[in-house]
């Protein structure tokens, strides 16, 4: 295959970036988009150019590290599935693909299509855990959760931390990220303590740095990697409202 | 140079708890005058990190990733042991510990071995008390499966991502910390030189990797937990960005480095596609509970899979091994696969791949269930081959998985270097030849919550401590070295890649360090791999700017580091002339094809010590005393 790809290339922070159209020859639809990218890059460095920086590692789909804009959706075509998982063979001869960084306030873009999103540790730190210490608990069968409940909880806990939640709504809200832990928390007895503080907690830090707050558009379950639920953004409003009451 | 494993005395079941008792301890107001620099944010480190600062240490920690949750532990999917017998199967402290002995084919220690088995049971309850989703059955009860080289079922899972899981459990526990300023994070730091005052660890040199600056970061102790260095054979399972530096640049500095050798190549991953493949993708052990390995009986069958008929499939593990059947531990179930393979059996296009068949399973519990048990494999199998294995059988082939070698450490975790800490799969400790199954999460947070806290607080309480700080002499000289060997690289200015110099590399350690490595082999890698080594300093090309984000420049430091790393692994295989797990000496065979260990003459440690850049290694040897379990040839049939 021979495709044509504009990728955004800004060289700091604070430059203006743009994109640049690059020719990619002899793809093969094995490849995996980053596999493309790194041809490209090999392709760069040999003529003096510098290479395209993207953050990436595991390539399986699990680390988070991963994600691009491509064609306007985040992590690309297809359903499910984080950048890294998305292969050549989803697209065809003679295609141009547009890829962007994450856009978002809470997102600066550091290079290329790099971006920092530490902004989604400081919500984590402001809440997303049991306040456990190491040593001295209880056997771990004397906590019995019932296997639908496990499972529900799970399904939350599954959230990689890539931002395409972030990324694909239009107001750049962290709502499914937060929660997913939030609710996460809230099914399993481990959290009951602390319901009440890790809500208020985590949703004023993601105030504080400057993500938007959800209208319930969507977009976010439509492009997660995890396919987390909207429902969990459910089960956090109510989580708030009964913080709120029991005030 | 004399080993000091530093086992305590006593009975196996009483050495950590007499050895806990007889540590000196840093009384609560004090601890939080002394500060530890830990490198390396995966399971070990998190939660090594995370426990240090509950007691009240003052933990400055470190990772070149952007957020803890980012580190290769993350990938582990399949499952972490603990002896808690919750199956009723006949499991115990004693038998974990006695599994894992063999599995790594008597070249562990008894005493660290019999320490992890003991505080496995605690990993899962400290685990469950984060809130950390293991499965459970219908009644709420933990669920266990089992892996391989076990008869019992006690691996704990969390889906197919426990490694995930029990990450974020790690991850949520440091984040309470970073919060409470207990640990100070420092992120996309990589760590490039530890730095001895008087020959004690007391501090790093790290590059941030945002701006390229190379900062000082003092301390009283160093853990390393750093992760593995599989990538040295480029294509592995391993995250793109794992690497050795860290544990290398200390290993330059006078930590002795064990078993270099001892390699783990998984069975079942997914086979190469094709020249442009950037790394492998592991299909957790776990399937082989209900996945049957198997090649058709007639050499290049080029029928479907699904139209051999049962009488012409060779189940070639259930006939060799019928008591384990598919579940030998993996360096048995990789060589098989190879053998297959060579003999011309093998399918698929390259005809380098075995098929693990689920439709026998499929009959027996239904879609449903089996979806559930591997749902998120099976999908990742089909995004990356287009080929649904609900409805044909997978092709697997070895790769790279694990390295059991690392640096030296004593009972303690303490490397050669006094101060210096090293903790996971960065150390050499527990797993002999061969790690089973399941047992990495468990050492990495058994090292993390429950030894290091302990044994870095004896090594403290019990250590004069001169005030260091970063502008000491010691650390403008790493500063400078560190600086140099980058400017080094920006200047080289040839004409090959990093990545085309570290593909050619692993190429060699593959073909002759890799699965089956025999005396001419490794003599002829020790003549190519140097060779390659030298063309790198003098081809190398880079472009960007060293004060800048410059991901050519993060990955030629690891690569450099790999170049040198590869040959000592070639040397340690050399000399071992025996066959031991995952190190497999063609030479040293039983009629079957079975690995032949030589306990008279190598029943030891290989430690090497660092003696320049293409000078001979010195070799120490750490006997090792087996008082409990008395070394017998494997055996799996
Ligand atoms: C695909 C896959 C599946 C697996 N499945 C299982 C399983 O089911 N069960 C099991 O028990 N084991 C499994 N393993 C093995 C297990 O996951 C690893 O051995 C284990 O997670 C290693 O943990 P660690 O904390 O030692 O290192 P890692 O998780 O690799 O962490 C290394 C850390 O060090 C940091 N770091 C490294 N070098 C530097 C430096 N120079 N400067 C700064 N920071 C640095 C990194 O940023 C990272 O934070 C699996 C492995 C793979 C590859
Ligand atoms: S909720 Fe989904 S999209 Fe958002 S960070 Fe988690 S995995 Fe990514
Ligand atoms: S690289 Fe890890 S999720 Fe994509």
């Amino acid at each position: 295959m021979k495709l044509t790809l504009q990728v955004w290339r800004q060289e700091r922070p604070e430059s203006k970036g743009r994109l640049i159209s690059y020719g990619v020859n002899d793809v093969s639809p094995d490849m995996s988009f980053l596999e493309m990218l790194d041809v490209l890059n090999i392709e760069l460095v040999k003529k003096n150019e510098v290479p395209i920086a993207f953050d990436h590692d595991c390539r399986e789909g699990i680390c988070g590290s991963c994600g691009m804009m491509i064609n306007g959706r985040a992590h690309g075509p297809g359903r499910g599935i984080a950048t890294c998982q998305l292969h050549m063979r989803h697209f065809k001869d003679g295609d141009t693909i547009v890829i962007e960084p994450w856009r978002a306030r809470a997102f600066p873009v550091l290079k290329d299509l790099m971006v920092d999103r530490t902004a989604m540790d400081r919500v984590m730190m402001a809440g997303g855990y049991v306040s456990t210490k190491t040593g001295g608990m209880v056997d771990g069968n004397t906590l019995l959760i019932p296997k639908p409940i496990a499972d529900e909880a799970f399904d939350a806990a599954a959230c990689i931390g890539c931002g395409a939640c972030v990324a694909s709504c239009p107001n750049s809200s962290l709502m499914l990220f937060v929660a997913a832990k939030v609710s996460q928390l809230a099914l399993l007895p481990q959290g009951q303590h602390e319901r009440k503080e890790r809500v208020e907690s985590m949703l004023a830090v993601m105030d504080e740095n400057q993500f938007g707050s959800c209208t319930n558009t969507y977009a976010c379950e439509a492009e997660c990697p995890k396919e987390i639920s909207v429902t969990h953004i459910a089960r956090l409003n109510r989580e708030f409202i009964r913080a709120k009451i029991t005030a | 140079m004399v080993l000091e494993s530093n086992i305590p005395e006593g009975p196996i079941e009483k050495k950590w708890t007499n050895h806990k008792f007889t540590s000196k301890l840093v009384n609560p107001s004090n601890r939080r005058k002394y500060t530890v620099a830990v490198v390396g944010t995966g399971l070990a480190g998190a939660s090594a990190a995370a426990s240090l600062a509950e007691l009240g240490y003052n933990v400055l920690a470190f990772s070149y990733h952007e957020s803890p949750r980012r580190a290769h532990s993350i990938a582990a999917q399949g499952g972490i042991n603990a002896g808690k017998n919750y199956a009723n199967d006949g499991d115990s402290v004693y038998r974990l510990f006695y599994d894992t002995l063999k599995g790594g084919d008597y070249r562990a220690r008894e005493g660290n071995v019999y320490r992890l088995a003991e505080v496995s049971g605690s990993i899962i309850d400290q685990c469950v008390a984060q809130g950390v989703p293991f499965a459970r059955d219908y009644a709420g009860y933990l669920d266990n499966r089992s892996f391989g080289g076990a008869q019992v079922s006690r691996t704990f899972y969390a889906r197919g991502q426990t490694g995930q899981q029990l990450l974020l459990g790690a991850y949520s526990a440091l984040a309470r910390q970073m919060e409470t300023g207990g640990v100070k994070f420092f992120a996309r730091r990589e760590m490039l030189d530890v730095v001895l005052v008087d020959g004690k660890a007391r501090g790093i040199v790290a590059r941030n990797m945002l701006n390229g600056k190379v900062e000082s970061y003092a301390a009283d102790a160093v853990i390393l937990a750093t992760g593995g260095y599989a990538n040295a054979f480029f294509l592995s399972t391993n995250a793109k960005a794992s690497n050795a530096t860290a544990i290398w640049r200390a290993h330059k500095k006078g930590a002795l480095f064990a078993n270099p050798c001892f390699t783990q190549i998984h069975p079942t991953c997914i086979p190469v596609s094709g020249e442009h493949q950037s790394k492998l993708t592991l299909m957790s052990e776990s399937l082989r509970n209900d996945g049957r390995i198997w090649v058709p009986k007639i050499k290049d069958d080029k029928r479907l899979p699904q139209d051999i008929p049962e009488n012409e499939r060779d189940y070639y593990l259930e006939r060799q091994y019928p008591s384990f059947g598919n579940l030998v531990p993996r360096d048995v179930a990789s060589r098989r696969a190879k053998e297959m393979c060579d003999k011309g059996f093998g399918v698929g296009p390259s005809k380098m791949a075995v098929y693990l068949d689920f439709a026998e399973a499929i009959k027996r519990v239904g879609k449903e269930i089996v979806k559930e048990r591997y749902g998120n494999l099976f999908d990742m199998y089909k995004q990356i081959t287009a080929e649904d294995p609900y409805l044909q059988p997978m092709r697997i082939y070895p790769a790279v998985h694990y390295t059991m070698g690392g640096l030296w450490v004593d009972y303690n975790l303490m490397s050669t270097i006094p101060g210096l800490f090293v903790g996971g799969e960065a150390n050499f400790s527990d797993h002999g030849a061969n790690r089973l199954g399941a047992s990495a999460l468990m050492q990495g947070l058994a090292d993390g919550y429950f030894i290091l806290p302990y044994t870095v607080g004896n090594y403290l309480a019990g250590t004069k401590f001169e005030t260091v700080k970063t502008d000491h002499a010691a650390f403008k000289d790493a500063e400078n070295d560190v600086d140099a060997t980058i400017m080094k690289l920006m200047n080289v200015n040839g004409t090959k890649t990093v990545d085309e110099f570290h593909r050619e590399y692993g190429k060699v350690m593959w073909e002759f360090v890799g699965m089956g490595r025999n005396k001419a082999g490794l003599e002829k890698a020790l003549t190519l791999l140097p060779k390659i080594r030298e063309a790198f300093w003098k081809d190398v090309k880079l472009t960007g700017e060293a004060n800048d984000i410059n991901t050519e420049l993060e990955k030629a430091q690891r690569v450099a580091d790999f170049l040198e790393l590869g040959e000592l692994m070639a040397r340690d295989a050399l000399h071992r002339e025996e066959s031991c797990g995952g190190h497999f000496r063609e030479e040293h065979q039983t009629d079957e094809g079975e690995a032949m260990r030589n306990d008279e003459k190598f029943a030891y440690v290989a430690a090497w010590e660092f003696k320049g850049i293409g000078t001979e290694p010195a070799m120490h040897k750490e006997h090792l005393v087996f008082d409990y379990v008395k070394p017998s040839q494997r055996s799996y049939k």
